[in-house]
């Protein structure tokens, strides 16, 4: 059943016929389609590319290893949907990656789906003694992604701020995190930004009440 | 609408650097590929030094042998840079481009009056308009209509031209999507009538993919709640579903009270939250 999906995106011979089948494949869930979802993040076609990482996401946990050494390829596009379907799946061992794209890739589109996915990492697949330090770089990236110079780029670093604070019980980080979405509310350039901060904010409080 | 830096040669776009103040001898070089960079590059980094003005209205109104060959680009950057300098000096030399021949100066100069936000100048824009529906044709051989009607309508909505309403209705009608779409987000802007916001956001499931884009955009300027989630689910690029919903949270931000967050400007945040 799967071989059968897969030959039918090996074979699709239009960009509409390929969505259809990458679809298809995508809804298995299945380990054995982790390959084929991955050749498809190169082949240049958004809307097949979005249904592949959703599948990636959905298969979660096997495709992270294939998807790290995916990484290494000189295919940019497929790097971007990449470091999207690593952020999807929330496993820490993506953790490297996705700070250094967060912080370094030059398309704000990676550095924007990095720096919500460093939010949003599965901190209890981790060994318990390693959790604070790597929640702790986690938060350094994020205050740092929050003065990209792109608005969206903050705009995501404030959500990763907010998932991360509340993620996490009493680290010794927390003020720094509330403090600088004070400052975000109060001086950020972009009106949408502040909003997001503020509502950031909010929730935090409301939860710690 | 566009949705790059448009009027750089792709040769050019290596942000190749120059200082504010080489940029503005610039624009009186002898050399044509300098001037026509210096002016592109003063409106990209919003050089708004008063020499910077001058020299781009003088690039504006400069007659030469390459604008009797019909060359008129760098005609175009210096109305595109005015535009996003924000000195309504500019805007006599601007209007004066509306009767130029080339197609594009007109475009550009009317886009930078948008820009520069001064409802003195709708009389002119008018008249662009003049002859409705019927005048509005293709020029024969050529990719683009007599006038270039989506900008100078979008312009009347964006000035909040009342006085012009009659006149833009029947170009929901007009063959090209492009201008009913541009005609419907004027309507919305100078009504307030839901059936035109509408009308955009049935455009987000068309099938062509360049216009699904272009109705995205409008509905971000013009702030459409309503459009929101059809927004986050079009078949479109998320960086542009991204800014879209971006323009509709600061419309409703900036129509609530500071300070306060309700519960739709909280929806659209998560909206944008999931396409990140």
């Amino acid at each position: 059943m799967v071989i059968e999906l897969i030959r039918e995106v090996e074979k699709a011979d239009s960009a509409d016929s390929l969505l259809n089948a990458v679809k298809a494949l995508a809804a298995t869930g299945s380990e054995s389609a982790i390959p084929t979802l991955i050749t498809v993040l190169g082949y240049n076609n958004p809307g097949a590319a979005v249904a592949a990482v959703e599948g990636l996401i959905q298969v979660g946990e096997p495709a992270v290893l294939p998807l790290l050494e995916q990484l290494d390829g000189y295919n940019y596009g497929a790097r971007a949907w990449a470091i999207r379907a690593l952020a999807g799946v929330g496993d820490p061992r993506g953790l490297e990656v996705l700070v250094d794209a967060a912080i370094n890739d030059f398309a704000l589109s990676v550095r924007r789906a990095a720096t919500k996915g460093l939010g949003t990492i599965c901190w209890q697949q981790l060994p318990p003694e390693r959790v604070a330090e790597a929640q702790l770089i986690a938060c350094k990236t994020l205050l740092q992604a929050s003065q990209d110079p792109e608005w969206v780029v903050r705009y995501a670093a404030v959500g990763g701020l907010q998932a991360l604070a509340a993620a996490t019980v009493q680290a010794n980080w927390l003020a720094e995190v509330l403090a600088r979405l004070e400052e975000i509310i109060k001086t950020d350039e972009i009106l949408a930004v502040r909003a997001r901060a503020m509502l950031a904010n909010q929730q935090l409080l409301m939860a710690n009440s | 609408m566009e949705y790059s830096e448009a009027g750089l040669p792709p040769e050019m776009s290596g942000a190749e650097s120059l200082t504010v103040d080489v940029a503005i001898a610039n624009l009186s070089h002898q050399d044509y590929s300098l001037r026509y960079y210096a002016a592109w590059w003063i409106g990209r980094f919003r050089v708004k030094e008063p020499e910077a003005i001058a020299g781009l209205i003088a690039a504006l109104e400069e007659e030469s042998e390459l604008t009797l060959a019909g060359d008129y680009s760098l005609q175009r950057n210096a109305a595109r840079a005015l535009g996003k300098l924000e000195d309504k000096q500019a805007i006599p030399t601007l209007i004066k481009c509306l009767e130029c021949s080339d197609y594009y100066v007109r475009e550009a100069a009317v886009q930078a009056l948008e820009m520069l936000g001064d409802r003195t100048v709708i009389p002119a824009l008018v008249k662009l308009l003049e002859g409705g529906l019927a005048a509005a044709v293709r020029v024969p051989g050529k990719p683009h209509l007599v006038q270039p009607y989506d900008a100078v309508i979008e312009a009347l909505g964006t000035l909040q031209a009342r006085s012009a309403t009659d006149l833009i209705a029947p170009f929901l009608d007009h063959p090209v999507e492009r201008v009913q779409y541009a005609a419907a987000r004027a309507m919305y802007q100078l009504t307030g009538q839901a059936v035109y916001g509408d009308r955009l956001v049935q455009a987000l499931e068309g099938g062509d993919l360049q216009l699904r884009r272009s109705a995205l955009m409008d509905l971000g300027a013009i702030g459409y709640l309503p459009g929101a989630v059809a927004i986050a689910e079009t078949l479109a690029e998320n960086s542009l579903k991204l800014i879209a919903l971006k323009g509709i949270l600061e419309h409703h931000l900036n129509q609530t009270p500071s300070l306060y967050l309700s519960d739709e400007s909280v929806q659209v945040m998560t909206l944008m939250d999931s396409l990140l």
